[in-house]
């Protein structure tokens, strides 16, 4: 996890919130950076984590996770993490029984309607524990990323109903997180991708928004990150809801500073 | 917004993702909420776990069936939220339905429908294009647009009443956490928005190797300067006067050995 966004947004792990949803959205710019961030910091949070992967194997997530200071490899065999490997399972539904559900299914139906088997992969993966001794702190759901699904043939609803039921269970039912990416294609005529952002957007507590410089690319400024809470914890007092930092990656961090405060250029 | 409950018929309560609208729909649940009926959709809206609890017909089964069940008498149903509503069902029995609720209401009351059912619709202006808001727009007797500026929240009312001209209200409010509505007199009195506290006030030229300030006598200096493209009246006289003699300045040369001046072609590039 990145310290430096924790200050931003003014947590830890041990003061994490609970039945929140987060947005994750990126825009001309890869904002993955900011799963691996709450990956990590959830995992430290001591959390039960469910990881619906599709984007990239679970190798990466480990070699970027270790750089952070998290290993997920002891983290699944220890049961704090359940990992969903989209590339390599999906390529399991195939050659299973058709009877035998599998979270992926919809990718070997012609029609599928809905992520139902996905709904109930998540839940079961972040059922409490039986034996009455809370080993975890609370179920988090995280997901890399749901903008796939759209390219997969679900449409935007479909996902935003899987969304919908995981905040009931997850959220709402069991306190927990959820954390999700979106990609902002920024062209407007992708009206399915653009009902999925603003859908989930709807939903949020807390948007994330991470954008490429409107100037092109930048060797010390990597873009500009946007935080956004939805839910004010003090409507009272007239706060600042909405951020904006430029941001540069490094190779175990990421530094944000104010916009035109780089260091490079002061 | 006592105005806006007083009002019957569908009032739809349009917000963003910035200015979200549902703390506004549960401060106006509450001040109409003489005995609250709630019907939980959240859980299990498509009947996916299959308890046998679900209301026939979906969720639009369960929007008619809601006006079904009341009594006559004033009512006041809120929609979180008709987008839901407007993603998954058709527009057109979307707002069919709209209608008939008010319909059948008005068919027990005895009254007319404009008296005694209030529908707070909660709509989310980014997800519907024009079609589907318009057409909802012109069902309404009421529109509550959600916006806000400097960190102050603002509804614009427009209200439609029947042989009688539209007329937009705007209201700057603000709801507390115990769900009640603070209202303002209008909208805020700095128009600059407030410096961001988390911005660190850095001064640029704080920690710097070199100086950028001035001393006094160096600013002195620098304000007295005259630039060498301002023409003062003595400095124009000056360049339009002729000079005292014709040549001032001259240019020596004396070439040497390898130096090959040809008249014709002095600088020697003209490949003839």
């Amino acid at each position: 996890m990145f310290p430096e966004l924790n200050n931003l947004l003014n947590t830890t792990p041990d003061r994490a919130e609970q039945g929140k949803l987060t947005l994750l959205c990126d825009a001309n710019t890869d904002g993955s950076f900011l799963v691996h961030h709450f990956l990590s910091f959830y995992l430290k949070a001591n959390c039960k984590v469910c990881f619906v992967a599709l984007i990239q194997s679970f190798s990466h997530y480990n070699i970027v996770g270790q750089k952070l200071g998290v290993s997920l490899t002891v983290a699944r065999e220890c049961g704090q993490l359940v990992f969903l490997e989209g590339l390599k399972s999906s390529v399991d539904v195939f050659f299973r029984a058709q009877a035998e559900p599998h979270p992926l299914q919809f990718l070997r139906e012609a029609n599928a309607e809905n992520l139902q088997p996905l709904y109930e992969f998540v839940r079961e993966a972040l059922k409490p524990v039986d034996d009455g001794e809370a080993a975890w702190r609370c179920p988090v759901l995280l997901v890399d990323d749901l903008s796939v699904l759209l390219s997969l043939g679900m449409g935007a609803v479909a996902v935003l109903d899987f969304i919908h039921y995981c905040r009931a269970t997850v959220c709402w039912e069991r306190k927990g997180n959820i954390v999700a990416l979106v990609h902002d294609s920024g062209d407007t005529e992708d009206e399915e991708n653009n009902i999925l952002l603003n859908g989930l957007s709807h939903q949020s507590h807390l948007i994330l928004r991470a954008e490429g410089l409107a100037t092109g690319f930048c060797r010390d400024v990597h873009g500009q990150l946007r935080i956004l809470w939805r839910t004010p914890s003090q409507p009272t007092t007239q706060r600042d809801w909405s951020l904006t930092y430029q941001y540069k990656i490094q190779d175990k961090s990421v530094s944000f500073f104010a916009k035109g405060m780089s260091p490079a250029v002061l | 917004m006592e105005s806006v409950l007083a009002l019957r018929g569908l009032v739809l309560l349009r917000d963003s993702v910035e200015w979200e609208g549902r703390s506004l729909l549960k401060a106006l649940i509450k001040k109409a909420a003489l005995g609250l009926v709630y019907y939980d959709l959240f859980r299990d809206p498509l009947n996916w776990a299959q308890t046998g609890e679900a209301l026939p017909g979906g969720p639009l089964g369960a929007l008619q069936a809601m006006c079904e069940r009341t009594d006559p008498g004033p009512v006041t149903v809120a929609l979180d939220s008709l987008s839901w509503l407007l993603l998954r069902l058709p527009c057109a029995a979307l707002c069919q339905a709209l209608c008939a609720m008010s319909r059948q209401h008005a068919c027990r009351g005895g009254g007319p429908a404009a008296e005694q059912l209030c529908v707070l619709g909660l709509l989310h202006r980014e997800l519907h294009g024009p079609g589907p808001m318009g057409a909802l727009s012109s069902l309404a007797q009421a529109e509550v647009t959600l916006s806000g500026t400097a960190g102050q929240a603002s509804a614009h009312m427009l209200r439609r009443r029947p042989r009688q001209r539209p007329t937009l209200e705007t209201l700057w409010f603000s709801v507390l956490p115990d769900l009640s509505l603070d209202l303002q007199g209008g909208p805020p009195l700095e128009s600059q928005p407030h410096p961001d506290p988390h911005t660190p006030q850095v001064d640029p030229a704080s920690h710097l190797t070199f100086n950028l300030h001035l001393s006094k006598r160096e600013r002195e200096a620098k304000d007295s300067l005259t630039l060498p493209f301002q023409f003062s009246s003595e400095k124009q006289q000056a360049l339009l006067r002729p000079g005292p003699s014709p040549a001032t300045s001259r240019i020596f040369y004396e070439p040497d050995a390898f130096d090959d001046l040809d008249p014709e072609d002095p600088d020697g590039d003209l490949d003839v």
